[in-house]
């Protein structure tokens, strides 16, 4: 039996049927078409399903889909702002920060909520808030160059 | 005609070496590239695999009949659904392979050899429906002991995974049966009076473990074979003619049935070359009339794809006080997996290769025990062989007293030396790596004025004493690969050119391919519209692999570049009622040779409907044909080991390599990057862990444990660029040899820290603890 589900999604508010048993991720996903967000492990344990709850990172493979009932989502798919780039997004592509490009929906979702809350984080921030999304292509070397690049366009000067 | 052609040679360029965006950034960055599990398509059907609970175990029977009457299950698939192999062989590209062997991996023939292996297929209307099908297959097994050593499986008496087999022992076939299926052999020069000429030997042996590839993308594949015998087939891969080969080979239909259409793949570094999917969603989708996709989880990613193997190596190398090695002795036995077919061969090739040693012998052995068959990663069997050889050369240059850069000059090879195989290398940039890394300032650097990233958490004095650091170096070998390349461009009106091509592009290459075709049309990156395409809109390309494609498919495209060029000074000269010769073309500005007149590569492509249509061309090339560059690589390490818990850290990574010309340097560096990651992976961390049943222990991302952000520093790469006399531009491979030198180099830095070497990996916690607690008693 299926539930329904009503939620803001990349700021629109959006309704659908799932079961109780579907995670975000399969929500989103196989619910929603939405296919930015990646499956890595399903275990909470690679990031590339990183999704924002409320403003709050979460691996939306081990968040219920129920659970985001009148909350806020945010994914990769509502990171660009009418048609243009977040600084992330825009970072990411000039410092040839993906190389498969798989993992890189989950580390711009993670890297936004680490400059929401450190608008100008260190390396060793960046790097912490980074550690639940792997990479297996890029080291995480021009990864972390491009978030802390990122920082001050994203804060607005801030 | 050359006179005509601005053509590519070295010397300044306008593309080559830029960073220009990547042509699929945008996609990748906003999410919406699809990669194989992205696929949506009418009326699919969801499959899931079965897979041994097993190490070792004979296959009574199967029964499905349970699972096919439940609600929703349209179709089970076991080995019996593939057509009769017999004794049919294939040659998929790297040396004939039995079909049998071929099938026998995908779905499990009379035996299941290794936990994970696949049983079964199922078929549903949803993934969940399958997932609880699997449970309702009734299989019988008489359970065998496994066998999960290397040097225990080739001991006589030893569980034998495949009756039939039968050593092929330096060409002849061996009488009994056995685990090991080659014993393979290189010499050159006189081993017995290299080690005369010695005044010291040393002779050690090595472990390392089983470890896997870890793209974060699990295997996809989807298929639909409808009712005409047509079979598309949508997959990530790092072929999509090498899926069609395998595919035609195990469904025993011409490949011209079969079309491969390879979506975005989400990381390969070798392990998505072999199928497994693929061909079970074939026979799920023939048997229902309906497409199937199947999905791996990241459990079945660890236990039933191919890792690459634990290795025993044995080095044993003379050395003179001078510092000069006299022989050079190894003894390599590389699990296989469940079937034939380590990568043994490659790490006989490597293992001496960055050095100029007179006698040497090479004994090499392929070895089943009940593992998963084995695949490639990046630079298949040579990390293993380094790590061994590396670690005994530092040994020798303490012994001698010569600095580790120093005793890499002595011993190095260059243009000329000949490799144990037989190879006379052409010019190389092996020493070249060394004087780069010699020359760094990491190099000289205090290794005590680092900042310690543990330093902050250390309470007290005497911990902040038990930090020890050790500053390591080790060079690295890979062959890199040619093949085959098809690639198809066409100049549209706009002055704009679309680039058709076979290759899937892993980590950037649709832009290191264009990039070359835009420096010989005098273009920019971004006028070059490069797309990959299926098996049936393109002409045959060899594999994502062997660090070619920017090599190969580069060669490729300069080629279709140049025959763009001769086209358009032909439309030139009929737009200007001249012959051709009267026309020259610089940096992509067509002019008369005489004055007056001149185009613009854009101008004359708004004119091509005036002069004889459109310029459109294809081509192929056998890149072995050009001259393959050969990668080296020196890298220098400095770590922390916490003598009270045995972890260690990575405080400063550099790592200079020998990539001819970098094309796009970004890449380039991120090539090295990653490759250095998982060499430090590798080194301290990973393996496959296996309980005495022959069931793995860790396979989920939490307990295999890959590095993550907070566990690596920047990680500098220095890019060295000797060009390759084989490409115009000097292109080598750069894409494997990163990941060769971080275990040894780690290993001998740890040795520095704590005053004695570890010769196994991974080189965990534990085992360093192990080998402080030692050392101290």
């Amino acid at each position: 039996m299926k539930s329904h589900l009503t939620f803001e999604l990349n700021g629109e508010a959006t309704e659908t049927f799932c079961e109780p048993r579907q995670s975000l991720l399969e929500v989103l996903r196989d619910e929603l078409k939405l296919t930015g967000s990646k499956e890595g492990c399903n275990n909470g344990n690679c990031g590339a399903c990183s999704v924002l709850l409320d403003g709050r990172v979460v691996n939306s493979c081990i968040v219920f889909g129920l659970e985001a009932q009148g909350r806020k989502v945010t994914t990769i798919e509502g990171l660009a702002e009418g048609g243009t780039l977040h600084p992330l997004q825009q970072k990411f592509l000039e410092h040839a920060a993906l190389q498969c490009g798989i993992c890189t929906p989950g580390f711009l979702v993670a890297a936004k909520a680490l400059l929401d809350v450190h608008p100008h984080p260190t390396e060793a921030q960046a790097r912490a808030w980074l550690a639940g999304n792997l990479c297996r292509c890029t080291g995480y070397d021009k990864i972390i160059r491009a978030v802390l690049d990122a920082a001050p366009s994203a804060s607005g000067g801030k | 005609m050359s006179a005509k052609t601005s053509g590519a040679k070295i010397g300044t360029y306008q593309v080559i070496g830029t960073r220009p965006i990547r042509h699929d950034g945008v996609e990748k960055v906003t999410g919406r590239a699809l990669y194989g599990a992205d696929l949506q398509m009418a009326g699919l059907l969801h499959g899931r695999v079965l897979r041994s609970p097993h190490a070792h175990a004979r296959i009574l029977s199967i029964d499905a009949s349970a699972a096919l009457s439940m609600p929703g299950v349209k179709a089970v698939v076991t080995t019996a659904d593939f057509p009769g192999s017999g004794n049919r062989v294939a040659d998929l590209g790297e040396g004939t392979i039995k079909v049998r062997d071929l099938c026998a991996n995908v779905l499990a023939g009379e035996k299941a050899l290794y936990r994970g292996h696949a049983i079964a297929g199922v078929a549903a209307t949803t993934p969940q429906v399958a997932s609880e099908a699997l449970k309702r297959i009734r299989v019988e097994y008489e359970v065998l002991p496994p066998v999960m050593d290397v040097l225990e499986a080739m001991k006589p008496g030893a569980p034998i995974l495949q009756p039939d087999l039968r050593t092929e022992d330096l060409g002849e076939k061996g009488s009994t049966p056995t685990n090991v299926a080659k014993h393979l052999r290189f010499e050159k020069g006189d081993i017995a009076q290299g080690f005369r000429e010695a005044e010291r030997i040393f002779e050690e042996e090595f472990k390392t473990s089983m470890v896997h590839q870890g793209y974060i993308e699990p295997h996809n594949g989807t298929a639909l074979w409808n009712p005409g015998g047509e079979l598309t087939i949508w997959t990530s891969t790092q072929g999509a003619f090498t899926v069609r080969d395998q595919v035609a080979t195990m469904l025993d239909v011409p490949v011209s049935r079969v079309k491969v259409v390879p979506m975005e793949i989400g990381g390969g570094f070798g392990g998505k070359i072999p199928v497994y999917l693929e061909p079970v969603a074939a026979l799920l989708s023939r048997k229902t009339g309906r497409p199937v996709k199947l999905l791996m989880d990241r459990t079945e990613v660890f236990e039933g794809t191919g890792p690459t193997p634990g290795t025993v190596i044995r080095v044993k190398m003379g050395a003179r006080k001078d510092g000069r090695i006299t022989a050079a002795q190894a003894w390599l036995a590389y699990e296989a997996g469940a079937f034939a077919g380590s990568p043994v061969v490659c790490g006989m090739m490597c293992i001496f290769a960055p050095y100029d040693v007179a006698h040497q012998l090479i004994d090499g052995y392929d070895v089943l025990l009940n593992k998963p068959k084995t695949a490639p990663y990046r630079a298949p069997g040579a990390t293993s062989a380094a790590f061994a050889t590396e670690t005994v050369l530092d040994q020798i240059s303490e012994w001698a007293g010569i600095d580790p850069m120093k005793i890499r000059r002595l011993n190095g090879a260059k243009e000329g030396t000949r490799r144990v195989d037989g190879l006379v290398y052409p010019r190389i940039g092996y020493l070249e790596t060394v004087e780069a890394a010699c020359g760094h300032p990491h190099w000289t650097a205090d290794i005590e004025k680092l900042p310690s990233p543990q330093a902050h958490t250390v309470s007290t004095k005497a911990h902040r004493a038990n930090l020890l650091h050790g500053r390591g170096v080790a060079s690295g070998f890979w062959f890199n690969i040619g093949l085959k390349s098809s690639c198809m461009a066409s100049v549209n009106p706009d002055g704009t050119v679309c680039l058709v091509e076979g290759s899937t592009d892993i980590g950037g290459t649709r832009t290191s391919v264009a990039m070359q075709l835009a420096e010989v049309l005098g273009i920019s990156a971004e006028d070059v519209k490069p797309q990959v395409v299926d098996t049936n809109t393109v002409g045959y390309t060899d594999v994502t692999g062997g660090s070619r494609v920017t090599f190969a498919t580069g060669l490729a495209a300069i080629e279709a570049a140049r025959q763009i060029e001769r086209q358009m000074i032909d439309r030139a000269a009929a737009l200007w009622e001249v012959k051709p010769g009267d026309v020259e073309v610089s940096r992509g500005c067509y002019r008369l040779r005489a004055g007056g007149k001149s185009l613009t590569f854009k101008e004359l492509s708004g004119k091509l409907s005036d002069c004889g249509g459109p310029v459109v061309t294809q081509v192929t090339v056998d890149a072995d044909k050009h001259g393959v560059g050969c990668g080296f690589a020196t890298h220098v390490v400095d770590v922390e080991v916490d003598a009270d818990t045995g972890k260690v850290t990575i405080l400063r990574y550099t790592a200079t390599q020998d990539v001819g010309k970098a094309i796009h340097p970004a890449y380039v560096e991120g090539q090295i990057q990653g490759g250095v990651a998982q060499g430090i992976g590798w080194a301290l961390n990973e393996e496959y862990y296996y309980d005495l049943q022959g069931r793995m222990q860790n396979s989920s991302f939490l307990d295999y444990r890959m590095p993550t952000a907070l566990d690596l520093p920047m990680i500098e790469a220095v890019l060295v660029e000797v060009p390759n006399p084989g490409h115009p531009f000097g292109v080598r491979g750069v894409g494997e040899v990163p990941i060769v030198p971080p275990p040894a180099a780690i290993a001998n830095a740890i040795s520095r820290a704590i005053g004695t070497r570890l010769r196994t990996l991974p080189m965990s916690p534990a085992r360093v603890l192990e080998a402080i607690l030692k050392r101290s008693r």
